[in-house]
């Protein structure tokens, strides 16, 4: 038997059919208004169970193995507006990883439960105005007051930023330096002091929101941290895991895309009497291309196999983030390339799919820090 | 002005006033080989080729979901089809929508089956279904295009029959079908059981949730072959078809449209066009 069984390829047409019926009649309006409605497309996706597969049935995930998350994620990726796929991407895989691994049944009923039905929409808030991928080096605060704690600091460029209900925050509980004393807490938006002090006007991604966010003395209680107090860092570590390689699912998805959609042009547009696709220059590139994507794909399901045994997947998250990252900007080039002129317009898909896709070497680890951990990883490194 | 006709009498049990206390709807379903890959003819039969993988007809996911709503929580959802190989995948897509359980005839010698034989074998595998309330069938399938197979196994269940039906309304042991017309539609009411077609896009078909698909593998599909359902080799398929495909052509090709420049006046010539055409 293949990877796949028959339930994972009924799985992928409804991924599928959802994007194409759901998403993709309002991608233009959302990409040109800056953000999609999270709040009438997320329950839409929880009651399919598309939020919440590989958590615990409990509190209304589905329980599934990780192929399934790949196969979501491919799909997402397949959109015309990947900020939309991004966003997504943050409720399932980036800001609910630890809450379900390490919170506690109470947090998870109230927080995870809404997040997997799609009720309430989730951000990650890591990255700070003086700390992006130096986790280590960030200078929010949260300090204990009695069975509380008061959160004060600055978290920049966070995804569903303005529609969040709440962040999952990397937040120093105590004054111990580096990447010790560090805890991820709940901080529901709706408290006092959080607020937005600013929509980020971005390069792609643009139809979703991205925000800056101020905690001015938020009080919370101490029972939303996650997991233990002051192993947040690692648990963020273990959390990148499960981001980073839905970045590389979902670019895996979008190149496999552009390049049938580039394909279909070069067919179809004709130059000195013949049909593009017939220079064989163009056509050998685009086979260039599809190889790096089916290897790409296939080191992405050893890695959904792996995390499927239980096993540890830095290695493989590292290494796919990296890749897939440089590949799809590689493919978004050409696909524009070989568009010509209209591929630089900005009512063809290309335009966006370039300005999309240079985020994933930037965002959820840049890809000189991926390097940095495969050097280190690998033991190419001297301090 | 609506009409209003009222079909053949018809007594039927388990009724409520008002309503159906709980109800069973039977749908037929069709498994047709995917219609976004280039399909192929059978140069000796002149048939499709339906050797690959097959999903479900597209046409009769309305059927599927309007049996569901009909049924809601007080009610069974049941599928019949007929397809070559065992082939199941269509059944599991509507089994994940909802469904309950399906009955599948699948054997060799229904291969060449025309639609009258179709009719016969799904009004034998209707029987199999248990008791219903109601049949359900699309108009027409999405690769054979006969729109006739729904009130043959009509007739051949000595059932009544409503066709194109846009919408359905359960009342006591009687339907109330708004059937589609060129002019409008038409409001029949009908006495349960009965065999009504269903057109495309009256209901939005749902997506098979997650765990829809899950649970769809463990439900029932009841595979038979035509000896379970008491039919003779001889009277199916290639042997018993009462129709010959003489002929296969291909269609003409569409005629390119015309141009206009605008010149200004160009609004004129789109005037007049859409006035032939009786449009406007």
């Amino acid at each position: 038997m293949g990877l796949f069984t028959e339930e994972h390829d009924m799985f992928r047409t409804l991924v599928r059919d959802f994007v194409e019926g759901e998403i993709e009649p309002h991608a233009e309006e959302w990409e040109a208004s800056g953000m999609f409605p999270a709040r009438e497309l997320f329950p839409k996706l929880g009651a399919l169970g598309l939020l919440g597969l590989q958590y615990e049935a409990e509190y209304g995930g589905g329980e599934a193995d990780p192929i399934y998350q790949a196969i979501f994620a491919e799909e997402m990726g397949r959109m015309s507006c990947l900020g939309v796929a991004m966003a997504i991407g943050v409720q399932t895989d980036m800001a609910t990883p630890s809450l379900a691994r390490f919170g506690s049944p109470e947090l998870k009923e109230q927080f995870l439960r809404p997040a997997i039905a799609g009720t309430s929409i989730a951000a990650i808030g890591v990255t700070e105005p003086d700390a992006g991928s130096d986790v280590a080096g960030m200078r929010t605060k949260a300090v204990r007051d009695g069975d509380d704690l008061l959160v004060t600091g600055t978290k920049l460029y966070i995804t569903n930023g303005l529609q969040a209900d709440w962040v999952c925050l990397l937040a120093r509980t105590s004054d111990e330096g580096g990447s010790r004393g560090v805890s991820q807490v709940i901080v529901p938006t709706d408290s006092e002091g959080f607020s937005v002090s600013r929509k980020l006007n971005k390069l792609g991604m643009r139809s979703s929101d991205t925000a800056e966010l101020v905690f001015d003395n938020v009080r919370i209680p101490a029972a939303n941290i996650i997991g233990t107090e002051g192993r947040g860092f690692h648990q963020q570590m273990m959390q990148f895991q499960d981001e980073r390689m839905v970045a590389s699912y979902q670019m895996v998805g979008a190149m496999d895309h552009a390049l049938q959609r580039t394909a279909d042009y070069l067919k179809e547009r004709k130059a000195f009497g013949k049909p593009l696709m017939a220079n064989q220059h163009l056509a050998y590139e685009l086979a260039d291309l599809a190889s790096e994507v089916d290897l790409l794909r296939h080191y992405n399901y050893n890695a959904a196999e792996a995390a499927k045994r239980g096993e540890d997947i830095t290695r493989f998250a590292t290494v796919a983030k990296l890749r897939s990252a440089r590949l799809a900007r590689k493919v978004a080039d050409i696909c524009l390339q070989f568009h010509g002129g209209v591929g630089y317009m900005e009512e063809t898909w290309t335009a966006r799919f370039f300005r999309d896709t240079r985020l994933w070497s930037i965002g959820g680890g840049a890809d000189e820090v991926m390097l940095r951990t495969l050097a280190r990883m690998d033991g190419f490194w001297a301090d | 002005m609506p009409s209003t006709v009222v079909a053949g009498s018809f007594c039927y049990r388990r009724v409520t006033v008002g309503k159906l206390s709980y109800m069973n709807v039977v749908v037929c379903v069709k498994q047709i080989p995917d219609p976004a890959d280039p399909g192929a003819l059978d140069p000796t039969t002149k048939t499709l080729k339906r050797d690959g993988k097959l999903i479900l007809d597209e046409s009769d996911s309305y059927g599927v979901e309007m049996a569901l709503q009909l049924v809601g929580d007080s009610g069974e959802v049941t599928l019949v089809s007929m397809a070559p190989n065992g082939e199941v995948s269509g059944l599991r897509t509507a089994l994940a929508m909802g469904a309950a359980k399906a009955v599948l005839v699948s054997d060799d010698a229904l291969k060449g089956s025309d639609s009258l034989t179709t009719a016969k074998v799904l009004a034998k595998a209707i029987g199999r279904a248990g008791d219903y309330d109601l049949v359900l069938a699309a108009t027409e399938s999405s690769d054979g295009y006969t729109g006739t197979v729904p009130e043959q196994i009509a007739e051949v269940l000595g059932l009544p029959s409503v066709t194109f039906a846009k919408s359905i309304t359960v009342d006591g042991s009687s339907i109330k079908v708004d059937r589609q017309t060129e002019a409008g539609y038409d409001e029949v009411t009908c006495p349960l059981p009965a065999v009504v077609s269903v057109t495309a896009g009256v209901v939005e078909p749902r997506y098979p949730s997650f765990k829809g698909i899950m649970a769809a593998k463990s439900k029932p599909v009841d595979q038979v072959g035509i000896a379970d359902l008491g039919l003779d080799a001889g009277a199916v398929g290639w042997a018993g078809a009462g129709q010959e495909i003489v002929e296969v052509v291909a269609a003409e090709a569409r005629e390119a449209g015309e141009v206009i420049e605008d010149d200004g006046e160009a609004y004129n010539r789109i005037v007049t066009f859409l006035s032939d055409l009786k449009v406007i």
